[in-house]
């Protein structure tokens, strides 16, 4: 058995594209337990009557929209005894962080592809507390640009637009407009007669899904795609990504995404 | 044929549980379809979550793909607000694997295990383009097959199936296979249907409802006209002597989204020998086919390196009466599992405390529930059933269960069972109170779910003949339980639809002429009937009406055992006389023993097909069959003061 080394916390980014992005958070959640149970990797469970493995994620993405920024926190020990042959090591290397990526990518099903991933020391806050906000491109059809134009000019302006959405089986009020950051209508769709937004949402203090931004908008728009480009966690008035795509643990984005 | 995902899509945000529809599941396969190849549509006609964990079919997808000269991909029933869609954008049934439109292949075949998916399959050949009758298809249409426990009387759907196969499907499949493969190679002109149907005829196993007539006087069946020297009088099921040989499926699906049953399943054994009256699986399914121990162990351990499951379901219609159940289930755990935390449970659990026993050393993490299904509320009514489960048995299970650290505990019962009193109905609420009672010595907190389902007397079974209990009856008996439970706190009581039980009845004992009434339950929008929210009675009730026929006849009806059967054509092995000596027996009380370890009574099962039951181990279950402690030593008498068979 060749002999693996892995460290005891490690933050992974990945993608959800293509088919996969039909299943739900949950459905994601139980094949990474089935992937690191096949990858017999050492993760470590939780105490009490019914353990559960110590992986935790950022924001759910809705079922049926994709994500190029994806993560999850994920915790290893070398009290989980799995006869995989891989050691936790309190100083691990580059390498032992390339093992689990490779890993991952090997098993889990196609269309989560692991972009990075970074040693973490424990002293990071957790991705669900952390993350403030989310860039999204979201296409949509049923309206025309002028008119589209009109609607996301009214939506910024507004000091209130009220949602109906459904919490705890009931559906309430709410005011959308201070969890849209930014939004700008950039052009064309991908599919025929779709429009493109890029739009930036706020996760706090309740997130804001692309649907509802929807129907802050006019109620004739469908969603045609909806496709997360980042998340960010801002500190000292700056966004930083859990994880950039090179790796760097709260780095700028390499990349300019959302259109800005 | 091209891809119709592009299409399929654009329908995808707006559907319920789009995962049901894009495949990609672990161990899924993608064909590439060629001329010469034939390409079976593998359909099972509820939705993916109900249909995606079949064993059979799962099995049948891999031997097919695995042979040089077939291919086979899956499809569901799409729920109705899919169907809705495809229907108004114009797509027709498609596969989950490569989105291949129905009319790609050669073979639809559907897994067939309940009565009210019936009007399903009709849906589902309309929406595959497929005609639906077999009389209306051609030399390009699709061949329509079906398996599964419902064709030991497929008659209410011989007239949308080209072919009923009986039995395993392992071996039947593939001269299936060459057959169909051989009539698509015929020119136009000679590719009739009426030539694919001599030649399925030809196969042992397979029932060709297009060449057989039957008919009637009156309501009643009189009797069957062959139609062509091609078709045999008696067709006989299919039955794998060796289950050693087929170690299947080797990369069981796992699908991306969740289902029922989400478990790596892994059949132990085949047929079961125990006798329930009222159990048709264990009727047709006869004789014992244990795998052997070494097999299942050596399944379960590369089952779990390719899932990643946690959870293993040792499967069967008995799980607990494999012999060596405790070697097999030691050495799961010990060998296969290797370090992983792996949970193995027994979904049949029989009631003795030696199963609780055995449960106990598996389920060392999480104890939450545990199942028993004594099916009777009274030994009396136990032993009309031929379910040979003491009261003490019983108790002494649900004790060990309680003090072994379980905190509930679900009882499986049938109302509506022949000669049934209300005093065994009440004794249901009796056996649950009591339950509850021993539960509180160990836990404040004890509860006791007792489920209720409503008997439908089933083909091939020795309550062939029986009345089933009117709509009225068995929703008086629930009212009647429900009332006697109340009184003890901890003790609920769930029951099936009897409404539902009723429209079952219909269907699983009905002849030739149900098909014109299933079709119109379809057409005034009957899909999805096992769903509750979609169930209604009144459905089958005017097509019944509208189609001169009576609800009575099929139902509530007592049958002379002379009476002629509308499957008294299709044999699963068994002995009419046994059948009739069986159902003498139930009404007299009187009980019979497992033949695994008790000398043959020739039921059929064995010596029609030349066959013995395979057992893994000569050491029988720990407690004996059935907890009776029967067969500890062979040939001990049953502990249970039987009666004994009138010669």
């Amino acid at each position: 058995m060749i002999e693996r080394t892995v460290p005891g916390r490690v933050r992974i980014r990945y993608t959800k594209i293509g088919r996969i992005r039909y299943t739900s958070q949950r459905d994601i959640a139980r094949a990474f337990e089935r992937t690191l149970r096949r990858a017999q990797l050492p993760i470590a469970y939780s105490e009490g009557f019914s353990p559960h493995p110590l992986l935790a994620f950022s924001l759910a993405l809705p079922t049926g929209c994709e994500s190029l920024a994806e993560y999850a926190d994920l915790r290893f020990s070398a009290a989980s005894e799995v006869p995989g042959g891989w050691q936790v090591v309190e100083e691990p290397s580059e390498a032992d962080l390339q093992g689990i990526v490779a890993e991952f990518s090997r098993l889990m099903p196609e269309g989560v592809d692991m972009v990075s991933a970074c040693i973490l020391d424990g002293s990071e806050g957790s991705l669900q507390e952390e993350v403030t906000s989310c860039d999204w491109i979201v296409e949509v059809t049923g309206m025309a640009t002028a008119q589209l134009e009109e609607r996301v000019e009214n939506l910024l302006s507004a000091d209130e637009v009220p949602i109906q959405r459904e919490r705890k089986g009931r559906m309430v009020s709410d005011d959308l407009r201070p969890g849209v950051l930014s939004l700008e209508l950039v052009g064309p769709g991908a599919s025929p007669g779709a429009l493109r937004l890029h739009t930036e949402l706020a996760t706090k203090p309740r997130g804001v899904r692309p649907s509802e931004l929807l129907r802050g908008l006019d109620s004739n728009l469908a969603l045609a795609r909806a496709s997360r480009q980042a998340q960010w966690i801002t500190r000292d008035g700056q966004r930083l990504e859990p994880l950039t795509a090179d790796g760097e643990l709260l780095g700028q984005a390499t990349a300019p995404v959302g259109g800005r | 044929m091209d891809s119709l995902f592009s299409q399929i899509e654009p329908l995808l945000f707006n559907v319920e549980r789009p995962a049901r529809y894009v495949g990609g599941e672990g161990g899924s396969r993608s064909p590439i379809h060629r001329d010469g190849v034939t390409a079976w549509l593998l359909t099972y006609p509820d939705t993916y979550e109900i249909g995606l964990p079949n064993q059979g079919l799962q099995i049948l997808y891999e031997l097919l793909n695995d042979r040089e000269d077939s291919l086979a991909e899956r499809t569901y029933a799409p729920w109705v607000d899919m169907e809705a869609a495809m229907r108004a954008n114009g797509i027709p049934l498609f596969s989950v694997e490569n989105h291949l439109a129905a009319s790609a292949f050669d073979v639809i075949a559907f897994n067939l295990s309940a009565e009210l998916t019936y009007t399903n399959v009709l849906n589902l050949l309309d929406l595959g383009g497929i005609p639906l009758h077999t009389a209306d298809r051609g030399p390009d249409d699709l061949v329509v097959v079906a398996g599964g426990h419902c064709t030991y009387n497929p008659e209410p759907l011989a007239d949308f199936l080209d072919a009923a196969i009986l039995g395993d499907g392992e071996e039947v499949i593939s001269e299936l296979t060459v057959v169909i493969g051989g009539w698509r190679a015929l020119p136009t002109a000679e590719r009739t249907r009426r030539e694919l149907h001599r030649r399925l005829a030809g196969i042992e196993g397979v029932y060709v409802p297009a060449l057989y007539q039957p008919s009637f006087e009156g309501p009643l069946q009189v009797g069957l006209e062959i139609l062509d020297p091609a078709a045999p009088e008696l067709v006989e099921k299919r039955t794998v002597a060796d289950l050693g040989e087929w170690d299947y499926p080797r990369t069981p699906l796992v699908p991306l989204t969740e289902v029922v049953h989400d478990r790596l399943n892994v059949e132990v054994f085949r047929g079961c020998t125990r006798g329930c009256r009222f159990c048709q699986a264990g009727m047709i399914t006869r004789p014992v086919r244990e795998r052997p121990a070494a097999q299942v162990v050596e399944m379960v351990r590369r089952g779990l390196e390719h899932s990643g499951y946690d959870e293993v379901a040792l499967t069967s219609l008995s799980t607990a009466d494999f012999s060596d159940i405790e070697g097999v289930v030691g050495a799961v755990v010990d060998e296969a599992a290797n370090g992983r935390r792996v949970s193995v449970s027994l979904p049949s659990l029989r009631v003795d405390a030696f199963t609780v026993a055995t449960a106990a050393t598996i389920q060392q993490v999480k104890r939450t529930g545990l199942t028993f299904a004594p099916e009777g509320g009274t030994w009396r009514m136990r032993r009309v059933i031929n379910k040979l489960i003491s009261d003490d048995d019983l108790f002494a299970a649900v004790d060990a269960a309680f003090s072994q650290g379980w905190r509930r505990v679900k009882l499986y019962f049938l109302i509506g069972l022949p000669t049934e009193t209300d005093d065994d109905v009440l004794g249901i609420a009796r056996l649950g109170a009591r339950c509850v009672e021993i539960g509180r010595q160990y836990h404040q907190a004890a509860s006791v779910t007792a489920s209720v389902g409503g008997f439908v007397p089933k083909p091939q079974t020795p309550f062939q003949w029986h009345a089933q209990d009117s709509l009225e009856e068995l929703t008086r008996k629930v009212a009647m339980l429900r009332l006697a439970a109340k009184a003890t706190r901890g003790l609920s009581i769930k029951w099936h639809e009897p409404a539902a039980t009723a429209a079952e009845g219909i269907v699983s004992r009905g002849d030739r002429r149900l098909g014109a009434v299933l079709e119109r339950v379809w057409r005034a929008g009957g899909t999805f009937q096992e769903w509750s929210e979609r169930f209604d009675l009144s459905r089958f009730r005017n097509a019944l009406e509208a189609e001169g026929l009576e609800e009575h006849w099929y139902t509530t009806r007592m049958r002379d055992p002379e009476e002629r059967l509308p499957w008294d054509h299709l044999s699963a092995g068994l002995h009419k006389d046994f059948l009739v000596g069986e159902y003498h027996d139930a009404l007299a009380e009187v009980g019979l023993e497992d033949c695994r370890w008790t000398p043959c009574y020739d039921c059929g099962a064995c010596t029609t097909f030349g066959l013995e039951h395979q057992v893994a181990s000569s050491q029988p279950p720990a407690g004996g069959s059935q907890g009776t402690g029967q067969g500890l030593e062979l040939g001990v008498r049953v502990p249970v003061g039987l009666g004994s068979r009138p010669a």
